[in-house]
């Protein structure tokens, strides 16, 4: 059993998701904002916060700035309207592990929160076409090669996940295992996160894309 | 003026006071005793409160003391003597407003005027020849008076603004006009005949200047916020235009077809887009580049079949001339009708990459998918539409399908970038 917080300003949607999330699902609070959120996560603990992207007192980019901080261990899925380039970029980069847009069936969202709730990273693949386009626009030189660049089996798999491949069919596609299509995932996740290159936050404010 | 708090220790003194701040209707109190308010002096507030008093306009007042004192100096005795006697008024903890010192300048630009002139031509002893002179320059200083108090405001604001940004240059010029006409005229040795001609001219022109420079300045700056208003409004009208037209237009279609889910999907999904193109796609021209174009496509075949066509583009390329990319859009468009027509899939898929010089666009469908080799020769989709047309413009098209599996259609194409 996952246990899941929602936080959102919109409680239309909070009750929206708690309907179709599957019985694997134990949905144990709400949040509407900011402090809520980061109070509701101390107390509760969940094991996965849905995390708004935009709300009232700075947005899921300042609770992930707050509980990360903190040093907590939770994992957060980003969901939002949004697919403008900068909220996508900018809350994985604040330590979101997913990002997937509200129009997702209940279904997909369950899988997400369940693959988020592993250790596991959940591309859209609107996600993956904005991190094939960043790190493709490298003109500049690199600080650090090993972060800076998708290796070739990563590119592979973004462009699946791109494509519309669920990472059944992308193991399928590349005969390999699922588990190692998640580890590519979770290791682009983790360059998206950590590397320096500038460029990557400039590309996304310049490109205001949907 | 705030209201004070009747429990107030010094009620009764407020009270009083207060009427002393409130000319014309504060003249029926019974006994008022003068007071030189802080609010609207420009001295000490002397004229003011006797303005207050007297029921009078104050400029009328200052005049008084500036002409009373080119003449013998009267006005400075009644003035020192009135200050000495009359009590501030307190200024109940706010802060102390700022003088007018554009009006101060006018007023002492006015003395100076009349002690030149005086100076010149003897005239301080209350000869006639002063009397154009200070009739001119009531006029003025009356109109200047009479201007709506806000507006005003906004001069002398938008005046010091201005002069405060220019004003190292503008003092540097000044110094530098000078210093040369002065050298020039004592090097002609004519310094001496022509100082009393400077001095008068110098005392006119910066009168003219303190009076006039507020105005022009203030119109210039009413013109910019007159622009930035329309500008703001024309942006509302924008924003309220899209609303009525589109969202609350297609809000009322929904309701009436509230019994079809489908029908209500697609509105709302239409209008969705539509709104997000609005917010974040920047203004572009549709057909001008390969992601435009594929995005308008699925936009419009989304609108025409009711099925949901995800969008996904990396890299960009403009359309060539060849029509070579013309042609994969089309190939695009007739897979994406395909999948939507006929595979019953709840969503598509479309993913268009461009890389180096080689462009590719797929399009995936999670539905029932086909046999490939038993579409029937004359079905033109696939065979003419998609796969004739990408080969007939050297490109490649592969279909990939299985009963069961869904469909992908892989289209390539090789353009070399201008």
């Amino acid at each position: 059993m996952t246990r899941v917080l929602i936080v959102d300003d919109h409680r239309l949607f909070r009750s929206g998701v708690r309907a179709e999330l599957g019985d694997s699902i134990e949905v144990v609070g709400e949040a509407e904002d900011v402090d809520t959120a980061v109070k509701a996560i101390a107390d509760l603990q969940p094991d996965v916060v849905l995390l708004d992207v935009h709300m009232p007192g700075g947005g899921g980019q300042e609770v992930l700035r707050r509980v990360l901080g903190a040093g907590s261990q939770v994992r957060f899925l980003a969901l939002s309207v949004s697919d403008a380039a900068e909220d996508v970029i900018g809350v994985i980069r604040g330590g979101a592990r997913g990002y997937v847009t509200k129009n997702i069936s209940g279904k997909e969202l369950t899988d997400a929160i369940r693959r988020v709730a592993d250790g596991d990273a959940v591309f859209s693949p609107r996600l993956a076409g904005f991190v094939l386009d960043a790190f493709a626009s490298s003109e500049a030189p690199s600080i650090d090669p090993e972060l800076d660049s998708l290796t070739q089996r990563e590119r592979e798999v973004l462009r699946l996940i791109a494509r519309g491949y669920a990472y059944k069919e992308i193991a399928k596609e590349l005969f390999i295992s699922v588990k190692t299509v998640e580890t590519h995932v979770s290791s682009v996740l983790r360059k998206l996160q950590l590397s320096n290159r500038h460029e990557l936050s400039r590309w996304a404010t310049a490109r205001r894309l949907v | 003026m705030p209201a004070m708090p009747a429990t107030c220790d010094y009620g009764d003194v407020m009270a009083d006071q207060k009427t002393l701040a409130e000319p014309g209707p504060g003249a029926d109190a019974p006994y008022r005793r003068m007071t030189r308010p802080l609010e609207g002096r420009l001295v000490s507030g002397v004229a003011h409160g006797l303005a207050t008093q007297l029921k009078l306009d104050p400029v009328v007042i200052r005049l008084m003391f500036v002409l009373l004192s080119v003449v013998e100096g009267v006005g400075v005795v009644a003035y020192a003597v009135l200050w000495m006697l009359t009590p501030q008024q307190p200024n109940e903890g706010r802060p102390v407003p700022a003088r007018d010192w554009s009006q101060l300048a006018a007023f002492a630009a006015i003395g100076v005027a009349l002690l030149a002139f005086g100076w010149l031509t003897g005239a301080s002893q209350g000869g006639i020849g002063m009397l154009p002179f200070a009739v001119g320059g009531i006029g003025t200083i009356i109109l200047w008076q009479q201007a709506d108090p806000e507006r005003r405001k906004h001069w002398v604001s938008g005046a010091t603004q201005s002069i405060r940004k220019n004003r190292v240059r503008t003092l540097l010029g000044v110094l530098l006009v000078i210093v040369g006409a002065i050298g020039f005229l004592l090097v002609e040795g004519q310094f001496q005949q022509a100082r009393p001609g400077l001095m008068f001219t110098a005392v006119v022109v910066g009168g003219l200047a303190v009076i006039a420079a507020p105005w022009l300045a203030g119109l210039w700056k009413e013109l910019q916020l007159e622009r930035r208003e329309r500008i703001r409004q024309e942006e509302r009208a924008e924003v309220a235009a899209m609303v009525h037209d589109s969202v609350l237009h297609t809000l009322t279609l929904i309701q009436r077809v509230a019994h079809d889910p489908r029908e209500v999907a697609r509105l709302a999904r239409s209008q969705e887009r539509e709104l997000r193109n609005w917010l974040y796609q920047p203004a572009q021209d549709a057909d001008a580049t390969l992601a435009a174009a594929v995005r308008r496509i699925a936009a419009e075949e989304e609108d025409a079949h009711g099925v949901p066509i995800e969008v996904v583009c990396v890299g960009d390329i403009d359309l060539d001339t060849q029509g070579r990319l013309g042609a994969m859009l089309k190939a695009a468009r007739q897979a994406m009708v395909n999948a939507a027509k006929y595979s019953e899939s709840p969503s598509i898929s479309v993913y268009a990459e461009v890389e180096g010089e080689e462009t590719t666009i797929f399009v995936k469908d999670r539905g029932k998918g086909f046999e490939l080799d038993a579409v029937p020769l004359d079905r033109m989709g696939i065979r003419e539409s998609i796969i004739g047309r990408m080969e007939r413009h050297g490109g490649t098209a592969r279909v990939r399908t299985e009963p069961g599996e869904g469909t992908e259609v892989m289209l390539t194409m090789k353009v070399e970038k201008p």
